[in-house]
């Protein structure tokens, strides 16, 4: 990596930070939000820790997994809607008329979205602990829940990048956070997947990769090294980052058309 | 190695499904020269600087900006241009100063060198109190003069400015205009400039190119242009109505009368030469003249005569047609 190309991909990041940060909506919503919800499930769902077989006592714990993949979403569609007004205003082809090289865009603006999507994992890391939660994997756990998070925002950012991309549109963009909270929603989200007594929704959330996005976190907090909850958890998000971020490597080539 | 700055042969781009926006233009332009490419929305202005500046491959054609072919060699061109295109592509969020840093990394300038080529651009543009500003809360002359500093951050040799002064009100236009022609003339620099304003053209370029529909209509310098279509005619009106017969019996003795709104007209036969002989023949006559004007044939007029339609009238009528397009579509 030559000394020109860092450059360029230190600028491009450090760019997709500031301007998220001089956007205070795209920094509290995705930090707020899910503690919100959090918030409102651990008070609400609290009675689902009596069940026989519940993994833990305390739902705040169970729940805190949420935040994680939550938070990762908001800030991918952000990423996303920022990387798409780019294109509609013109500021891609004012960069395109540069010699900078296509991968450095991507990367810059991918370290941007995991810059952030670090942050979050840290504040909802810090939150749980504040609230008593107590990580069974230890501190080199939080260090591995922290490494995880940036790997998911990775794979989430490149695929907010490749709507962007390939649409060019902030609403196609926008339009994408629904269909990726109807996976968060069928997952093992707000309950151990032995736990539902429904059929079809046990065997959707067991086919859903975000169920073992979850259980990858909540495993770290909950149950301490469970080597298939972290095998299945860094494998799909290693898979969807590695497809995510080839698709958007190749929209950026279609889109940036220069000769 | 060809001695013009940019040159096109035939170039040609059609749209899947669409027109062809750009219809086979040639065109030759000299390095230091001022060239502008003057036109109504949608004739293919913007379509050939897109061309001409590697964002977009010819159908067919070819073109070579400092001698580098556009569409076999992109990174060379794009290492000699600047361009400023139809949108001031910038990010609200970011600060004038940040943009000029990112794009002076970007060109790979020396890390040394970038905060004073920055300072030296904003001051050269007038930004330099309104540098630490988000763009947000620029107005729209400054965002076009912004856009013009980060074309020139790399001090291009040959600079595309794509209808920069459209939206702009008149002390910014002037503004620009005083900066595009500093840079060609103290700095030797290429523009190739896009414009539906015939005044633009007409103050700024040293040859214009009218185009309509993609093609070429007329070329050349816009004084020799307008004597191309036609001679200047001169209008008098008498102080006293009654004097106005007399005034036309004057002006007939220098060319063919024309039709006046107020007074007396004459198209002239030897042009703007002989308005001092019109003034001295008037006063022979003791005619008191109220008011004189000479008109001289415009640029428009040379739109009018190669096409039959005139430039000010034919982006509107195009825009409506392709609102009576969109409107046959929805239904």
């Amino acid at each position: 990596m030559n000394e020109a190309f860092a450059d360029q991909v230190v600028l491009l990041g450090r760019r997709s930070v500031v301007r998220t940060v001089r956007q205070p909506a795209n920094v509290v919503f995705p930090l707020v939000f899910p503690l919100l919800i959090l918030a409102v499930n651990a008070g609400g769902l609290d009675a689902a820790t009596r069940l026989p077989g519940f993994p833990t006592d305390s739902f705040v714990a169970f729940a805190l997994a949420i935040p994680f993949i939550q938070g990762a979403l908001f800030a991918t569609m952000n990423a996303g809607t920022d990387l798409a007004r780019d294109i509609q205003t013109g500021f891609l082809n004012r960069l395109s008329l540069t010699p900078m090289r296509g991968v450095a865009l991507l990367t810059g603006q991918l370290g941007g979205v995991v810059t952030l999507g670090l942050v979050q994992a840290v504040v909802y890391l810090a939150v749980g602990l504040a609230v008593g939660v107590r990580l069974e994997s230890g501190p080199l756990g939080a260090l591995v829940l922290l490494a995880f998070a940036l790997v998911v925002s990775l794979g989430f950012g490149a695929l907010g990048a490749f709507a962007a991309l390939r649409t060019g549109s902030g609403e196609a963009v926008q339009g994408l956070f629904p269909v990726f909270f109807v996976f968060l929603f069928i997952s093992s989200m707000n309950m151990p997947r032995n736990l539902i007594e429904i059929d079809w929704f046990r065997v959707a959330a067991t086919v859903n990769p975000v169920s073992y996005l979850i259980e990858c976190v909540r495993s770290l907090i909950i149950t301490g090294w469970d080597a298939e909850a972290l095998a299945l958890g860094f494998g799909i998000a290693g898979a969807i980052t590695i497809v995510a971020v080839a698709l958007a490597a190749v929209s950026l080539r279609t889109r940036l058309t220069r000769s | 190695m060809t001695d013009y700055a940019i040159e096109a042969d035939g170039l040609v781009m059609e749209y899947k499904k669409g027109p062809r926006a750009v219809d086979g233009i040639d065109l030759a332009v000299a390095p230091g020269e001022i060239y502008g490419f003057l036109g109504p929305n949608g004739a293919g202005k913007s379509t050939t600087v897109h061309i001409l500046t590697t964002l977009l491959p010819p159908t067919a054609g070819s073109a070579r900006v400092a001698g580098h072919d556009v569409a076999k060699d992109g990174p060379r061109v794009r290492a000699v241009i600047g361009a400023a295109l139809q949108e001031a592509a910038l990010d609200p969020l970011l600060t004038g100063r940040e943009h000029l840093r990112l794009q002076a990394a970007l060109q790979a300038l020396p890390r040394a060198e970038r905060g004073p080529r920055a300072n030296a651009l904003l001051e050269r543009v007038g930004l330099s109190e309104a540098a630490d500003r988000k763009v947000r809360g620029y107005s729209g002359g400054m965002k076009r003069r912004l856009d013009l500093a980060l074309a020139l951050v790399h001090r291009p040799r040959v600079l595309f400015l794509d209808e920069p002064t459209t939206g702009l009100d008149v002390q910014s236009r002037t503004a620009l205009w005083e900066e595009v022609e500093r840079l060609a003339k103290s700095d030797g620099v290429t523009v190739f400039l896009t414009t539906q304003y015939l005044e633009e053209a007409d103050v700024l370029a040293d040859r214009v190119a009218i185009i309509d529909h993609g093609h070429i209509v007329a070329e050349g310098a816009p004084r020799a242009l307008k004597a191309e279509i036609g001679r200047p005619t001169v209008e008098v009106l008498a102080a006293d109505d009654a004097d106005n017969e007399r005034v036309g019996a004057v002006l007939a003795r220098f060319g063919e009368p024309c039709a006046s709104s107020q007074g007396a007209a004459v198209r002239l036969r030897s042009g703007e030469t002989d308005l001092a002989d019109i003034v001295r023949a008037l006063d022979a006559e003791k005619v008191t003249v109220e008011h004189l004007e000479l008109h001289q044939p415009s640029l428009d007029d040379v739109f009018l005569a190669k096409t039959g339609r005139s430039l000010e009238g034919a982006g509107s009528e195009e825009r409506e047609a392709e609102r009576r397009e969109l409107a046959t579509e929805a239904a």
